[in-house]
């Protein structure tokens, strides 16, 4: 099922400073949304409202998929987005026990979560790491296997937070073409510094500037 | 020196053959204060959570209050449980002053704050991305705080570990609610400070022996287990 997603009028404020000044956009389902804009522009600060992990000061944001009336922000809704973090947050565990985690949250049992895991870690070329404890990789590959977390729990939309930072080029490469293989399947929005690479990923370029949000 | 050397020897001998009455005393040391750390800890943790995830007056007093209670002094605690539990106090008809049980619950009042307190500190010190990884991994907040409590596990562990330590060192509580009963309610501390003041060394430096050992492997665990959490 797919979903469509809209902000309407966002603000948010860290003290007297407004980040988001009534941010209105339609992200229409199964396409890639590149979001562009300085640092401290607030592109983490947007894609965490989205994805419902932090509240706007105002405004809304809707979530529908098919019906008209907007589905209700609950925990059903939520295991149906999720958000790839710029600082990551991998669980001291093994490289499986991570990528499996949001399949057991949803009480997928333990070889089938298992399966799935193996799956999407594969799917980033880290499934020969799976006894490994996640803390212990490189940068890179916990960047990879972050992805492969949030992929394994299929969600309808898929928020990234520059999903390639701090990642080399072979990696990054990786990481791209990953993403271009969801196109048409889900809604992708990420967050991005590199120009060249948002044309290459997205359908739409968005830019954020001043709180406010333009198409590019 | 010579009668050092042979308190010494009859201690070892006593420890390579013991008899029914140490292994008594050891197995109730080890009984009393496990059961005292285990319910401290049932109790501690949703606790420590409440103190880490919500907001209420006097949050900050209470804190404050557990880190200041994990220095409480044995004698003192084991007044006060004297004075609720003794015959004439508030809860003496519950008959459970000299016995094994009001010992547990003295050695609860010294190692709940403990336990409190270190796990309260390990658990606010998760990686906040840990936390919102959970969230947007879809987990509920109840999984979330298990997952929380997860992450925690090491500092938690330390928490629990430093609790026993000094619940099975004291002698004060224990002392003064237990009674020090032969064969009921003495334990390891107890038994020390009895047999010393009598001048019966042997039992007293086996028992002390054998608690040093527990505390040496109660740090080293504690050692290892600040190692993995550094590790982080
Ligand atoms: N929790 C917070 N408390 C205070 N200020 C915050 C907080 N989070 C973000 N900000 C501020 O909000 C602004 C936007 O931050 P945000 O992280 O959304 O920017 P960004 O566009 O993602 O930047 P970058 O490209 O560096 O990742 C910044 O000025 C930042 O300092
Ligand atoms: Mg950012």
């Amino acid at each position: 099922m797919s979903l469509v997603l809209k902000a309407e009028g966002l603000w948010k404020s860290y003290g007297q400073k407004a980040v988001l000044k009534g941010i209105t956009y339609t992200f229409s389902p199964n396409r890639i949304y590149a979001l562009m804009g300085p640092n401290g522009s607030g592109k983490s600060t947007l894609l965490r409202i989205l994805s419902l992990l932090d509240p706007a000061d105002e405004g809304r944001v809707i979530y529908t998929d098919g019906a008209s009336t907007p589905l209700e922000h609950d925990i059903a809704l939520r295991r149906r987005i999720t958000l790839l973090l710029p600082d990551i947050g991998l669980f001291n565990a093994s490289v499986l026990s991570n990528a499996s985690y949001g399949l057991r949250v949803r009480g997928v049992k333990g070889k089938e979560a298992k399966k799935r895991a193996l799956k999407a870690l594969s799917l980033v070329g880290l499934e020969q790491k799976h006894r490994q404890n996640a803390l212990t990789l490189s940068s890179g590959e916990a960047q990879r296997l972050a992805l492969a977390r949030a992929l394994a729990v299929e969600p309808d939309v898929l928020f990234l937070d520059e999903p390639t930072a701090s990642v080399d080029a072979e990696n990054t490469g990786v990481i791209e073409k990953i993403i271009l293989e969801m196109k048409g399947r889900r809604s992708i929005i990420l967050s991005t510094h590199d120009e060249a690479q948002a044309r290459r990923l997205a359908d739409v370029v968005l830019y954020l500037k001043d709180g406010l949000i333009y198409e590019g | 020196m010579d009668f050092l050397a042979d308190a010494l020897r009859q201690a070892l001998l006593l420890l390579v053959s013991p008899d029914a009455e140490l292994l008594g005393i050891i197995a109730l040391s080890l009984a009393v204060s496990g059961s005292a750390v285990v319910a401290a800890t049932v109790l501690a943790l949703p606790f420590a959570s409440v103190l880490a995830f919500k907001r209420f007056p006097l949050k900050g007093g209470l804190l404050s209050l557990m880190n200041t209670f994990m220095g409480l002094p044995p004698v003192v605690v084991g007044l006060l449980v004297f004075l609720i539990f003794s015959r004439s106090g508030p809860l003496g008809f519950l008959e459970l002053i000299y016995t094994p049980y009001v010992m547990v619950i003295a050695q609860f009042i010294l190692a709940f704050p403990i336990v409190t307190a270190i796990s309260h500190s390990a658990v606010v010190g998760v990686d906040p991305a840990v936390i919102d990884a959970a969230k947007t991994l879809g987990a509920t907040p109840f999984q979330k705080t298990i997952t929380i409590f997860k992450e925690a596990r090491y500092g938690i562990l330390s928490g629990v570990m430093a609790a026993l330590g000094r619940v099975m060192a004291e002698v004060g509580a224990v002392l003064i609610v237990g009674g020090n009963i032969r064969g009921y309610t003495r334990v390891m501390t107890t038994t020390i400070a009895l047999e010393a003041d009598k001048g019966d060394f042997e039992l007293a430096i086996a028992l002390g022996i054998v608690l040093l050992a527990v505390s040496l492997l109660i740090n080293s665990v504690l050692y290892y287990l600040q190692r993995k959490g550094k590790r982080q």
